[in-house]
């Protein structure tokens, strides 16, 4: 603003109102601008809470596990597996099933010059593997809910760099639209107690607040962490600066994780000694169901060390504790249990992001209060256009930034609900032994979302709405009929067999689709209110009357 | 090109504001992070302390750059907030 703006502009407030001003503008362009991307990103990561049962879900073929295997027999049995197909990998690493999952997922890194990692390149391999046999898993390929999960920090179709620093941004946005949001929100304690339902942009204002107060400290919490899980990535100058040597980087690492780098191999071969022990003693120390993950470096190999890292649950901190063990002898080498202060602070910021020490109340609590934070950036964004609708000077053709906005509303909104629904139905649909099966089901979720793209630009805004809510309310209602139908783990099995990840799962639908279906019919029952205008704006002092007496 | 001056000047205050919340903001919360390893901790710790502050400086940078009074004093403020970290950050380059 140049001076003389500036001083015209504070002759016409009254002083001590312009930061609540600048404040509002700030929220309102920082919401907008990152506001559909971020929408995306908040209901992917709140269905990402319960992403290993919606894995489980979309492997109907592996059985309920109703009681867990033995971690240290599973370990053993999936190592020797990685043993025989990953001979000479430098490092392999395997998360211990748990209550939430039936399978493990294990990832390995390909030797160097082994088919298909080029010279110097590193590769990974990973596969899903059965607890009960140590094999892989014979379920239909798919990512499972873990395509939510990545898809939440990293998106797709592009470098994973590039959807993280996109991710980093857009949270980075909704960090200031967060504390732009409660500077301007001055009577913030009151107005969280407002609710003035049929008024319009009134209402959404009030609906906003309410979902954006109440849960203010999770969606500040939840940005906040968001940033520290990728902080290496986004703020790595510190690091370049103090960490030169590769001992330091060493040290550094260690603070943060239990990825034991492997040495050099000796070159004498020497048989891994048994794994199943080593996560006994781990269970000694720190429980039953305690054990998380077993990574070796140059198995079979005289160098070979093991390290079996404690689990996530139960523990509010994602800093390394984990026992180091040398491989052919099987002798513990080190306990690692205590990191720095900083990294502590560091390890629990990031667990309470990923929310996976909580038991299952703890869970719901967190997906409840996600979900409202999705619904606090989707009011936002239908605000908007609401606010500027009355502002139109000609509602029947909006200016181009409108226009823009209302379609991407709806695709961003009602659109993501049948994508997300789309991919499970593919799931379900796409034949078992088609070739890449996993990337289709996630090819099918971004063509089912570009459609509703489409059809959001083609048809009437409102009717769009509607008729893509709709579309989200039969899709979700109709799964369970689909999943009865093309599986053997219908409802009423999955009830008596107190198999609560499917039942909860196709109940979960139901309860979606019951939401889907009333948000459509409270759109279709909507008729916008024309606001109150003063008469000289209205352009008559007889059309600024009539208007004043409607409202 | 005269009609264009008009548009610009206009434009230009609040171009400035949004250069410095995004760039400045960023440079002040990175040169933060390096001021960070003046602390009396060790080196990872450190580090560490740094990366974990740094988005809490940048989004008050952006919300002091939109609120002060001037795209001028914006920028200025940020530059105030930045000589210390300087300092800081000389001593352990």
């Amino acid at each position: 603003m140049t001076t003389d703006n500036v001083k015209r502009e504070r002759a016409q407030r009254p002083a001590g109102r312009g930061i609540r001003q600048s404040m509002s503008g700030l929220h309102i362009w920082a919401g907008l601008l990152m506001g559909w991307i971020l929408y995306a990103m908040f209901l992917t990561g709140t269905v990402s809470y319960f992403k290993d049962e919606l894995s489980q879900w979309m492997r109907p073929e592996l059985a309920h596990q109703a009681e867990l295997p033995d971690p240290a027999l599973v370990a053993q049995r999936v190592a020797d597996e990685l043993g025989a197909i990953a001979p000479g990998s430098p490092q392999w690493s395997m998360r211990l099933p748990d209550g939430r999952t039936n399978s493990v997922y294990a990832f390995w890194r390909m030797a160097p010059g082994e088919a298909g990692a080029a010279p110097g390149r590193r590769a990974f391999g990973e596969a899903a593997f059965d607890p009960t046999t140590g094999g892989k898993v014979t379920a239909r390929e798919t990512l499972g809910g873990d395509f939510f999960y990545r898809f939440h920090f990293q998106f797709h179709y592009m470098p994973v760099l590039w959807g993280r620093w996109i991710a980093g941004a857009a949270a980075m946005f909704m960090l200031v639209a967060i504390v732009s949001g409660v500077i301007t929100h001055k009577k913030i304690f009151i107005d969280f107690f407002t609710f003035r339902g049929g008024k319009g942009q009134r209402s959404w204002l009030d609906a906003h607040n309410a979902l954006s107060v109440f849960g203010l400290p999770f969606h500040a919490m939840i940005t906040y962490t968001g940033l520290v899980t990728l902080m290496a990535l986004y703020m790595p100058w510190g690091e370049r600066t103090a960490i030169t040597t590769p001992a330091e980087r060493q040290q550094l690492t260690a603070e943060l994780n239990a990825f034991i780098q492997p040495g050099k191999p000796g070159g004498q071969t020497a048989p891994l000694a048994s794994v199943a022990d080593m996560v006994r003693q781990a269970q000694e120390r720190w429980g039953q169901d305690a054990v998380g993950r077993v990574t070796a470096t140059n198995s079979g190999d005289s160098t070979a060390r093991v390290a079996v890292a404690r689990g996530e649950a139960g523990r509010v901190s994602m800093s390394p504790q984990y026992m180091l063990f040398d491989g052919p002898t099987g002798r513990l080498l080190e306990t690692r249990e205590g990191v720095g202060a900083a990294a502590e602070t560091r390890g629990v910021l990031y667990a309470l992001h990923l929310g996976r020490f909580g038991d299952t109340v703890t869970r719901w609590l967190y997906f409840l209060v996600s979900l409202m934070g999705t619904a606090m950036v989707g009011t936002g964004l239908v605000m908007w256009t609401v606010k500027r609708r009355q502002k139109l000077s000609d509602p029947e053709r909006p200016h181009i930034g409108f226009r823009i906005v209302e379609r991407l509303n709806i695709a961003s909104i009602a659109g993501l609900s049948v994508a997300m629904t789309a991919f499970l139905w593919g799931n379900r649909l796409l034949p078992a032994g088609m070739a890449d099966r996993g990337a289709w089901e996630i090819h099918l979720f971004f063509a089912v979302w570009a459609l509703t793209l489409a059809h959001a630009v083609l048809r009437p805004a409102r009717t769009a709405w509607i008729e893509q809510l709709w579309a989200a309310a039969a899709l979700l209602a109709l799964l369970p009929v689909l999943n009865a139908v093309t599986t053997d783990r219908p409802l009423w099995h999955s009830v008596a067999e107190a198999d609560w990840v499917f039942a909860g799962m196709d109940l979960m639908c139901l309860s979606l689709a019951a939401l889907h279906a009333v948000l459509a019919l409270r759109t279709a029952r909507h008729r916008p209110k024309p606001r109150a205008v003063p008469a000289k704006a209205r352009g008559g002092v007889i059309g600024g009357a009539l208007e004043e007496g409607r409202s | 090109m005269m009609s264009l001056v008009g548009p610009v000047r206009r434009a230009a205050p609040v171009a400035s504001r949004i250069v410095a919340a995004l760039f400045g903001g960023y440079a002040l919360a990175a040169l933060g992070s390096v001021a960070a390893l003046a602390l009396p901790m060790s080196k990872p710790q450190a580090v560490l302390t740094g990366m974990l502050a740094s988005f809490a400086i940048y989004a008050a940078a952006v919300v002091w750059v939109f609120a002060a009074r001037s795209a001028l004093r914006a920028w200025a403020g940020l530059l105030a907030a930045a000589a210390p970290l300087l300092l800081a950050a000389w001593s352990v380059w």
